[in-house]
Formats: structure tokens, C-alpha cells, sequence
């Protein structure tokens, strides 16, 4: 099952330039929270902020509070690198590893995190495959192709099943769907929807369509704040600012 | 009519043109001819001289005193392979440690530093190599030894190592540590079983080139190795290697040795470039099983 | 570094924001939920590795630099031993070691311009016959060549580059030599001789034969940075000159030479590092006397010829502390060639930048 996660006072840096101001944002367990705005607005650091991915890059930093359940992610004891590991993600570009098997691209995550039983393992690879909606279309094939032959739909699947098989608690997806094609895209889209009884998923996209079809909630980004964060109905019909009516009726962005 | 002296002009200029054009194709051409020739020359004499000579006696027995026909250099096969040995424990790792370095950490002045070293001693002559290897271990030890040949050899296999385990760790894209980091695998295990694991194919080759570089060098082993006419497995001991033979045997004054340097050059070039290929083997090998 | 919020940073007033609160179950429920459907799985991975990466991380750190430091220590331990074995050199003789012309290790005098001269003059020769035919093979090869003899070329000269120098000095002894001896010399000297460079006995070993030699050593370190940094220049750079109504040796000259020049400069640059620090197959050709001779045919004598040669038997510290000396020129002068070789091949191909995007 997912958690939730309370986000406050949130701020990241590139260097000098600050790239989200005082984010406050209560994201809730179970559902599918999508994250919209123009490029540029900070939606993929304020996700890469939730498991402390930001700070991978040279020069960036974050300050704030977010608990992901009973977690506290920037808090003075805890380790990035657990972090991550409680919380998957999935990247805009399909990245699986490319020296490894499907197989091993799926248990890689259970084994470097020092999971050594064999069967179980097993288990879990199958599990995840399914839950990506991937197993019918490699089961034949695990060991014997890499991650990096397949489709860029299949791929991402992959990276899907991937970030699930260490069972995470939430999921989070950075324009997971952008590098894929239609019919690609509808697969990942349907799988958000199966994902979301299970995990607590927020996925980053440009996309207000999809957006629109995936998520319950759904926030606003413009420069770097968050301007409004209500229910993805409430958002695309009858907005409450001004900035998003104007994005989502295609008046900028 | 104007017309025509403006068409013909052009034409004219052409000719010359034409003519350079086809100056510098042919010379381009003989220009590789010409550098191919001694390649060819230098393979088919070491296979011409060098194979009547490689016979059983050649491969197990030592050398024969000055004058005395027959004998062979399996002390200096074995020599080579001791220090060739020594010389990979001390260089892949070192090379492969820096190069991550370079890749994961180097991103500062001091990464710079490392890396213009690198070149730097990439450039160092071996036989200045050879008089530090000499000084450093020699001088202390008291006396010539495989060891000490072992540490000039993996010195300078250090930056071929280095500068080709840092290029293939920066061509692994960094969505491929991103995906690592996303799945909580900390920072050290990333690098080993991830980004290495991805990039091992280009690291093997670069330690693979590095060693081949290394098997055939002679002036560092002069006054470290030194050379010997008797078994020694031990690596504090003087050691015959088979360039140093080789050498040893060329400019002696008898025939028979003559014939016997051809064949360690021969063994020694199917050594190299049998490393060379084992590079092309593995690495292919690795594409195929990377790639789609 | 937690609920650090700066008021003056936060342009958006927090009112506007709407939490769906309704919706959202309480993040108590959450975590009471969560502690009944744990996974068991989740669990045994947290608690074998109960936040521990942080140890392993910095031992992994520091062993990483350590080895890098092990590069930078090498070189800066390298040039401290040579310094410190030939202070007694550099004490002896001064600054008149490179011009002295005497190396007689009996009498106690040794001065290294012999074997400057032999080195200079060698590197130069095996220069001017490299770098025409360098330039020819990566232009062959990058410009000319049927795609499927290109790679082939492009291994057999690297594959030059593989041969070990005792091997071509061993080629040089045994074929060269007779070569030059019975041909090549007695045409030189009919032609040439009046311009005193080609007269005097023909042994056949000798400066001429080591430039050869050399030649053939450095053609693959020419060429291959040279085809590296013709590839770097853009498409678009050739296309723009064909486009012009160019030739195809027209299209090299402007479009690819000329990018590519300085880079090439750098290659010819590397290749005469290699050429000043060859060792073994030059002292096995170029006949080791100590003698600056006008004639390319008579023998001369290297730098690194003469360590490889007299260091195991140099009796007595000055003459060893002078053999070092000689090292520490050839590493001195080495290091600054690389240095700026590598400065002007890294201005084309931008260093590791290249690879870095």
C-alpha cells in the first residue's frame, strides 16, 4: 500500500538560481497526483526533491520539510540512499541498464540491495513484470535478451518493473511517457491507473490530456511555485487562479 | 562573343584543378601503400626467420652458452609472463581506480591535474621509467629483480588504463546512474556494478591495450629485470624476459642467436597481437550481448 | 536544513493554494495502514541494511582518490629520484654538461652534447619522412578510402603502432641495414653526395637508418590523432566547401585541413615525444659513437641510447649520476613537449568534453 506525502516549505537551488519558492503540497496515498505546468517550471525538481534525487546534480540543493509517510526525508538522520529505495522513480528517458538481461534489469534494485534468496527473487521479478504489464511479452526471453533490445514502450515498462520490485511506497513518474509513441503511451497510462491501488503515484507531464485521464489531483507549476492543487476536475474545469485558466485553455506555455 | 572567354576561363583553372586533385589522391594513396610495406615486411620475416627456429627445445629449454647451438628461451617466456603479472596487479587497478576517478569525481582542478598527469607520464620515454624503477626499487632491494620490472611495467600501464576506464565510464549515460540512485543503490555499488559493469567492455580493452603496450618493452627491463641465463621464479631475483632476450640475442655476434632472437620476436608478436585480438573478440562479444 | 521556508522567496501567497483535503486521507490513517500491509520482502531489505551506505560510500571515495593520487605521486616521485640521483652531476659540470662534447667515463669527463646532437638530429629526420606520409594515410582513410578498407587500414596502422621497438630494431639489423647498405646509400651518394650529407663509408647502421626506423614508429601516433581530429571536424564544414563548387582535394584543404590544423600540429608534436624518448630499436641501429658527424650515414649516438647502453655498467656515482642527468633532460624535455601537444589536440577535440556530451 502507498503513503502519503506532506511537502512544506519546500526550496531547491541550480546554483544561485532557485528553482521552486516554499512549496507546500499534501500529496495523498493511493492515488495518481499529477504535477502540470510549462517547461521550465520546476515540476521535474520539485518530484526530484521527493526522493532526493536533485541533490545528484552538481551545485543543486533543496531545503524544506517533506515526510513521505512516517518518513522524513530531509530530516537530520536520514540517508538518501534509503530514500530512494523507498521511493521509485521513473525517468523521462527509458534508461534501462543496458549491459544487463531483463531479468537482472528487474532484480537489480533487490540485489544491490543485498537480496540474496533465489526464489523469492523469482517471484518478485514475475510480480513486477505483471504489475508493468510486461511478463506475457518477455517471459519467453529473461535472461536471454538485454534490457536494451526491446521497444521504447517495452523499455519503460521495464524501468517500470524495475522501480517496483524493491516495493517502493510511491512511485513517482518524470514525463514517463514523453519519449514513447500513442499506442506505447496508452499502455503506461493504463498501467498508472492499475498502479495506483498499490502505490501512491505522482507523475510529472506536459501532457494536460493526460494528466486529464490519469490523475485524481492535479498541480499547477509556473516559475518555480506552486499557483493551485485541487482535484484534476476541478482544476480543468473551473480553476480558481487566473494563471492556470490561462495554460489550460493554451494561452501560454 | 564575351560569353565564351567567361565559359572557357573556368574550364581552363579546371584542368589545373583537376590535375592537383588527382596529385593528392595519388599521393594519398602511396602514402598508405608506402606505410603498409614495412608492416607487411616486418610480419612475413618474423614469420619467414622466426618459425624455423621455434621448435620444442626452443620452448622448454634455457639458453646455451655463448657459441653452443641450440637452447631455447622458455626461462624468458615464463620471465615475461612473471613480470607482466606484477605489472597488471599494480596497473589495472590503479588505472581502473583513477579513471573512476576521473569519471565520478574528477569534475575539478584536481580531477584536471590527475588527467594532465596521466598524459604526462603516458609521455614519459620507458627507459626514464626504467632509472626511476631502478632507483626506487633496485637501489633499496640491493639487486635486480622481476619485481622491480613488474612495477616499471605497471607504471606506464597506468594512464592507458586510466584515460580508457574514464572515456567509457563518461559515455555510460547518466540516465543509467540516475535509474541506479532512483532504486536507493548507493553511490560506490552504482559505480562498480553499474556504470563499470556497463562500460566493462571499452575498460577491458583499454587494459588489454595497456598490457600489450607493456609486453613488448625492453628498456625499462635493462636495469630492472635485467635479464638471466637460468630458471628464476622468484621475484626478487634477476629474470630473463623475452624482449630483453631478444635484444641480448640481435646484437650478439653469433649466427644461431641470431636465429633464435627471430623466433622470441615471433612469439613475443603473436603474444601482442593476440592480446590485440582477444580485445576485438571480447569487445564484439560484449556489443552483441549489450546492444540489440 | 529542515522547515527552512524564506518568506521573501515564496511570490505565490499560500492562500490561493487549495488542498483537497477531503480526498486525502490523513497521513495517521496512512501510516497505520502501512504498518499492517507491510511487505515482508521491503522489510528484510531494510533490515539488512539498516542506512548503511553511508560508510561504505566514503571508504569507496577515499580508496578511489587514493589511487588517483597514486598517478600525480608517481610522476612528482619520478622526477624527484632523477633530480636526486643526478645532483652529483649537476654539481660537477653546471649547465656546461649540455654543450660539452667529451664523454670519456675513464677520464671523468662527461659532457652530453653528442648524444643531444644524436637525438635532435634523428627525431628531425624520422619527422620529415612521417609526417607527409601521417597526413596522407588519415586523409586516405578519412576522406578517400571504400568504407570497407577503412577500418582495416585504420587496425593494421594502429597495429604498427603495437609492434614492440626491440622488434624493429631487430628488423632494422637484420633487413634495413643490408638494405640501405647495398642500395639505398650508393644512390644517395651518387645523387645527393655533393651536398655533404650522404658521404662517408656506407655501413648501412647509422643515424639515417634510425630516422628510418623512427619514422616508421611514429607514423601511428601521427596519424591516428590526426584522423581523430580530421573526424572532429563537422560535416558541415566539407559540405560548405563542396557546395562551392570545390574539388575533393579542395574539400580536404579548406574544409578539413584547415579545422583541423592546429590539431595536427599537436599530433606532430606527440610524435616527437616518442621520437626524443625511443629507445631500444634506434640503439640497435644508429651505431653508438659518441660523434657529431655532417654525414647522415655515419653512426651517431641518442640520449636514450646511451642510458640504455652504459647504465648497468657505469662504474663510479659521477658516471652514473651523469647517465641520470641525462634521463632527467630527456624527461624535462619530454613533459614539456606532451604538455603541449596535449594543449593543442585538446583545443580540437575538447578533451574529455568530447565524450562528455
Amino acid at each position: 500500500m502507498g503513503v502519503g506525502i506532506e511537502v512544506r516549505g519546500l526550496n531547491a537551488w541550480y546554483g544561485k538560481n532557485q528553482s521552486l519558492n516554499s512549496i507546500d503540497m499534501t500529496v495523498a496515498a493511493n492515488h495518481v497526483t499529477a504535477v502540470i505546468g510549462p517547461s521550465g517550471c520546476g515540476k521535474s525538481t520539485y518530484v526530484r526533491c521527493l526522493n532526493r534525487m536533485h541533490e545528484t546534480i552538481p551545485e543543486a540543493r533543496a531545503e524544506g520539510s517533506v515526510k513521505v509517510g512516517e518518513m522524513d526525508v530531509y530530516g537530520s538522520g536520514s540517508d538518501p540512499v534509503e530514500v530512494r529505495r523507498r521511493i521509485g522513480m521513473v525517468f523521462q528517458k527509458p534508461n534501462p541498464f543496458p549491459s544487463m538481461s531483463i531479468y537482472d534489469n528487474v532484480a537489480a534494485g533487490l540485489k544491490l540491495n543485498g537480496f540474496r534468496n533465489r526464489k523469492q527473487m523469482n517471484e518478485l521479478v514475475e510480480r513486477s513484470l505483471k504489475l508493468a504489464a510486461l511478463w506475457d511479452e518477455v517471459k519467453d526471453s529473461l535472461h536471454k535478451k538485454s534490457g536494451a533490445s526491446l521497444s521504447g514502450g517495452q523499455q519503460q515498462r521495464l524501468c517500470i518493473a524495475r522501480a517496483l520490485a524493491v516495493e517502493p511506497e510511491v512511485l513517482l513518474m518524470d514525463e514517463p511517457a514523453s519519449a514513447l509513441d500513442p499506442i506505447s503511451t496508452s499502455k503506461i497510462e493504463e498501467l498508472i491507473f492499475q498502479l495506483k491501488q498499490h502505490y501512491t503515484v505522482v507523475i510529472v507531464t506536459h501532457n494536460m490530456q493526460q494528466a486529464a485521464r490519469v490523475a485524481e489531483f492535479t498541480a499547477f507549476f509556473l516559475m518555480g511555485s506552486l499557483i493551485e492543487y485541487d482535484k484534476t476536475e476541478k482544476i480543468f474545469t473551473t480553476p480558481a487562479d487566473k494563471r492556470t485558466e490561462d495554460y489550460i485553455t493554451g494561452r501560454f506555455g | 562573343m564575351p560569353n565564351l572567354s567567361a565559359q572557357s576561363a573556368p574550364q581552363q583553372v579546371g584542368l589545373v584543378r583537376r590535375f592537383t586533385n588527382a596529385g593528392a589522391t595519388t599521393f594519398a594513396v602511396a602514402a598508405a601503400i608506402l606505410v603498409l610495406v614495412p608492416l607487411l615486411a616486418i610480419f612475413a620475416y618474423l614469420v619467414i626467420k622466426g618459425i624455423g627456429s621455434v621448435n620444442w627445445a626452443f620452448l622448454t629449454q634455457t639458453p646455451k652458452p655463448p657459441g653452443e647451438v641450440g637452447g631455447g628461451m622458455a626461462n624468458a617466456i615464463i620471465g615475461t609472463g612473471i613480470i607482466l603479472a606484477v605489472a597488471s596487479v599494480i596497473g589495472v587497478p590503479l588505472g581502473i581506480g583513477s579513471g573512476i576517478y576521473l569519471a565520478e569525481y574528477g569534475r575539478n582542478r584536481f580531477g584536471d591535474l590527475v588527467r594532465f598527469t596521466a598524459d604526462v607520464l603516458n609521455g614519459v620515454p620507458s627507459i626514464v621509467i626504467g632509472i626511476a624503477a631502478y632507483s626506487l626499487v633496485v637501489v633499496p632491494q640491493k639487486h635486480f629483480s622481476a619485481f622491480s620490472g613488474g612495477v616499471a611495467l605497471g607504471i606506464m600501464m597506468i594512464p592507458t588504463v586510466a584515460r580508457a576506464t574514464e572515456e567509457m565510464l563518461l559515455m555510460v549515460p547518466n540516465v543509467i546512474r540516475e535509474a541506479a540512485y532512483g532504486l536507493g543503490i548507493p553511490k560506490w555499488r552504482t559505480t562498480l556494478s553499474i556504470s563499470l559493469r556497463t562500460a566493462s567492455a571499452g575498460v577491458i580493452t583499454g587494459c588489454m591495450l595497456a598490457f600489450a603496450r607493456v609486453a613488448g618493452e625492453t628498456a625499462p627491463l635493462l636495469f630492472t629485470a635485467f635479464g638471466n641465463q637460468f630458471w628464476n621464479l622468484k621475484l626478487n631475483q634477476p629474470t630473463a624476459a623475452l624482449s630483453l632476450q631478444v635484444f641480448t640475442y640481435a646484437i650478439s655476434p653469433y649466427d644461431d642467436w641470431h636465429k633464435q632472437a627471430w623466433a622470441g620476436a615471433l612469439i613475443l608478436i603473436v603474444l601482442i597481437v593476440g592480446a590485440v585480438a582477444a580485445v576485438r573478440i571480447t569487445t564484439s562479444r560484449g556489443m552483441l550481448k549489450g546492444g540489440s | 536544513m529542515s522547515d527552512s521556508v524564506d518568506p521573501m522567496n515564496s511570490t505565490e501567497p499560500l492562500g490561493k493554494l487549495q488542498k483537497p483535503a477531503t480526498a486525502i486521507p490523513s497521513m495517521a490513517q496512512v501510516s497505520k495502514e502501512r504498518k499492517t500491509a507491510a511487505s515482508t520482502v521491503l522489510q528484510k531489505i531494510r533490515t539488512s541494511h539498516p542506512r548503511a551506505s553511508r560508510v561504505p560510500d566514503a571508504v569507496f571515495a577515499v580508496i578511489i582518490l587514493l589511487s588517483a593520487i597514486s598517478v600525480f605521486a608517481i610522476v612528482v616521485l619520478v622526477a624527484w629520484e632523477l633530480i636526486d640521483k643526478s645532483r652529483l652531476s649537476l654539481h660537477q659540470f653546471g649547465i656546461g654538461f649540455f654543450y660539452g662534447h667529451d664523454w670519456d667515463p675513464v677520464a671523468g669527463s662527461f659532457g652530453a652534447m653528442p648524444f643531444i646532437y644524436g637525438t635532435l638530429v634523428s627525431s628531425f629526420l624520422a619527422l620529415l619522412m612521417a609526417v607527409p606520409l601521417s597526413i596522407g594515410v588519415a586523409v586516405y582513410v578519412t576522406e578517400m578510402c571504400p568504407q570497407r578498407l577503412r577500418a582495416i587500414i585504420s587496425f593494421l596502422v594502429e597495429l604498427l603502432a603495437a609492434i614492440p621497438s626491440v622488434i624493429y630494431g631487430l628488423w632494422g639489423i637484420f633487413v634495413l641495414a643490408p638494405l640501405l647498405r647495398e642500395y639505398v646509400e650508393p644512390f644517395l651518394a651518387r645523387t645527393l653526395g655533393w651536398t655533404g650529407l650522404f658521404t662517408g663509408p656506407m655501413y648501412g647502421l647509422g643515424m639515417l637508418a634510425a630516422g628510418i626506423i623512427m619514422a616508421i614508429m611514429v607514423v601511428p601516433v601521427i596519424a591516428s590523432i590526426t584522423r581523430e581530429v580530421m573526424t572532429a571536424v563537422p560535416q558541415n564544414q566539407r559540405e560548405a566547401v563542396l557546395a562551392l563548387g570545390a574539388t575533393r582535394w579542395e574539400m580536404i584543404r579548406m574544409g578539413v585541413l584547415r579545422n583541423a590544423r592546429i590539431g595536427i600540429v599537436g599530433g606532430i608534436i606527440l610524435g616527437l615525444g616518442r621520437a626524443l624518448g625511443e629507445t631500444m630499436a634506434v640503439t640497435m641501429v644508429i651505431g653508438n659513437r659518441p660523434e657529431i658527424a655532417k654525414s647522415l650515414f655515419a653512426p651517431g649516438y641518442t640520449m636514450a641510447s646511451v642510458i640504455a647502453n652504459e647504465f648497468t655498467e657505469a662504474t663510479g656515482d659521477l658516471y652514473l649520476s651523469a647517465l641520470v642527468e641525462i634521463g632527467l633532460a630527456l624527461f624535462i624535455v619530454t613533459l614539456i613537449v606532451n604538455a603541449l601537444a596535449r594543449l593543442l589536440v585538446w583545443s580540437i577535440t575538447g578533451g574529455t568534453a568530447r565524450v562528455r556530451a
